[in-house]
């Protein structure tokens, strides 16, 4: 079988409220041994594990660590990313509401390792009735002394999909505008208040605590050779069986799919959400890896019966309303985006549309500021690459083949 | 010297800023002041940057990001439908059609007695059970047209 529990492993088994039982299963247990071994041997374990960012970028976490780690400056920070808005996923909320001592404990190992007294824990809006469960851990790890080292604090989020995007999610913690940032500098060079700053994924520091118990070895033969360990999946749409899957990363989509999650008679399937890439049907053999897709694991399916000029036109919507609007490209293009798309839903496509859509891709992806920006188009793209034949249907039959 | 909004006015530190690391935040008292209120005054608004010495339009720019936040009356409970695909696949067209029927108002209206503010909101993390929304703080899924006047009955 191709589930293996190393994130979710006490979901559903320990009380979540109670740190008793999560120290009953072993909890924290992976801090003292990080406190014995020292920084330097915990960021050398996690280089070494293969452990990579479960947000969707996939940045190697030990080096991350270490260029924050190896700076001079003596203020830093770790954050937490919990602003979990990529449409589809919900695998941080069931791992918040099931096991956040696991998450209190990844942050305390992180923190002493990168040398940082002071880590937050972005927390989106939405998930508001999760911050009374953080915060009775981080309270309950604090009475028993796990955190004299790092000061927790949660912050909420207050409703915006860009603030997942790290230099946005910076921006907000400042209490601005959550618009994203230049790079370089790089956050683990210039980050919140401009000092260095680590910003993981819920689900990447969930690993830390077992990687630190069991070893970078251990970890390292999970998973293909980029591809190291688990990942957690968010599967909803047209299955039998939604849900949260935790997999051993190469794994196949096709897998998943069918024998796990259900489904059949597919059309297409959205993985990595609205930022994300479209698999046909046909095209369901596939891993689930780095090297091929992944995303942040959000998976939603779409059988036969679904139009694909509805999915591409309620993602580049959302997409148009989410954008930040600092950059052109973005602010601009996805609202272009979406009203050619609407013309093809009517039925009312030209081919200088279809020119425009592919030349507006290009150069939002190559010329928008952020991660949104730049992945906007992949649905365009996508569809017009696997479903071509759509588009052209709802061109007029008069100006089929005419030229702009 | 401390204000009506709990902010420190000491112009010698940097805790005047909005945007510092040891004093208050915009986004914070934002968010408190909205959680209090139910919503973002004129008067609450002018006042803030007058403490601040902040723009109104600083902070104006702020409050228009954040769809949590808002400069208008709302009414008491917020319902929050997700128009996403997870939820639109599960015939959440349905639910607003329905809540809207039940109701008397659109999207982006409230209810004249002040009961109920309706809004169409992006993924809200519950695709595993959509149709879904929220009211308030509260998520609700797996909505059918026959759960929702119950659903809306506990909310006065």
């Amino acid at each position: 079988m191709p589930e293996k529990h190393i994130v979710l492993r006490n979901c559903g088994v320990i009380n979540p409220e109670d740190l008793t039982s999560y120290t009953a299963r072993g909890g924290f247990q992976a801090l003292k041994k990080a406190l014995s071994i020292g920084p330097e041997q915990i960021i050398k374990e996690i280089k070494e594990s293969g452990l990579r960012g479960r947000g969707g970028a996939g940045f190697p976490c030990g080096l991350k660590w270490e260029f924050t780690r190896n700076t001079k400056e003596q203020s830093k920070y770790l954050i937490c990313n919990a602003d979990e808005g990529e449409v589809g996923t919900f695998k941080d909320h069931f791992i918040l509401e099931n096991d956040p001592f696991s998450l209190i404990e990844g942050i305390a190992i992180a923190s002493y390792a990168i040398g940082v007294k002071k880590s937050y824990i972005y927390l989106r809006g939405e998930y508001h009735n999760l911050s009374g469960r953080l915060q009775n851990a981080i309270n309950q790890a604090k009475e028993n002394k796990f955190l004299t080292h790092v000061n927790i604090e949660i912050r909420e989020g207050a409703g915006a999909y860009v603030c997942g995007e790290e230099s946005a999610l910076m921006d907000s913690i400042e209490g601005k505008r959550g618009e994203a940032r230049f790079k370089p500098p790089f956050p683990t060079d210039k980050g919140l208040w401009q000092k260095p700053t680590v910003i993981n994924n819920v689900e990447t520091l969930m690993n830390i605590p077992q990687i630190i118990l069991n070893g970078a070895a251990w970890f390292n033969q999970i998973g293909t050779e980029r591809s190291k360990g688990t990942k957690v999946f968010s599967v909803s749409g047209d299955v039998a069986c939604p849900g949260v899957y935790e997999l051993i990363l190469g794994s196949s989509l096709k897998e998943l799919l069918i024998n796990i999650s259900q489904s059949d008679n597919i059309k297409v399937v959205q993985i990595g959400g609205a930022t994300g890439r479209l698999v046909p049907g046909t095209a369901i053999d596939t891993p689930l890896s780095f090297e091929s897709v992944l995303g942040a694991g959000s998976i939603t399916v779409f059988n036969e019966t679904r139009n694909i000029m509805d999915i591409v036109y309620h993602t580049m919507e959302f997409l148009a309303e989410e954008s930040c609007g600092k950059c052109t490209p973005c602010r601009e293009g996805t609202e272009v985006m979406k009203l050619i798309i609407d013309k093809f839903r009517c039925g009312n496509g030209t081919q200088h549309d279809m020119q425009l859509l592919t030349e507006l891709s290009s150069a939002m992806s190559l010329a928008s500021l952020c991660g949104l920006g730049q992945a906007a188009p992949n649905v365009i793209t996508d569809s017009m690459q696997y479903f071509r034949d759509v588009y052209e249907s709802l061109i007029p039959a008069n100006l089929r083949g005419v030229k702009a | 010297m401390r204000n009506g909004f709990g902010i420190s006015m000491n112009k010698s530190e940097e805790t005047i800023s909005i945007s510092n690391n040891n004093g208050e935040n915009l986004l914070v008292l934002l968010e408190e002041e909205q959680r209090k209120s139910g919503y973002l005054s004129q008067e609450f608004i002018t006042a803030l940057a007058q403490s601040l010495d902040t723009p109104v339009s600083e902070i104006y720019g702020v409050i228009s990001f954040y769809s949590f936040l808002s400069n208008k009356l709302q009414g008491r409970n917020i319902i929050r439908i997700c128009k996403n695909l997870p939820c639109f696949l599960k015939n959440s067209e349905l639910i607003i059609k329905c809540i809207t029927q039940e109701l008397g108002i659109k999207p982006g209206q409230t209810t004249p007695d002040g009961r109920f503010t309706l809004v169409l909101t992006n993924c809200i993390g519950a695709c595993d059970k959509a149709p879904a929304m929220m009211i308030n703080n509260d998520i609700y899924g797996d909505l059918t047209p026959q759960k929702i006047t119950k659903i809306l009955e506990s909310y006065k």
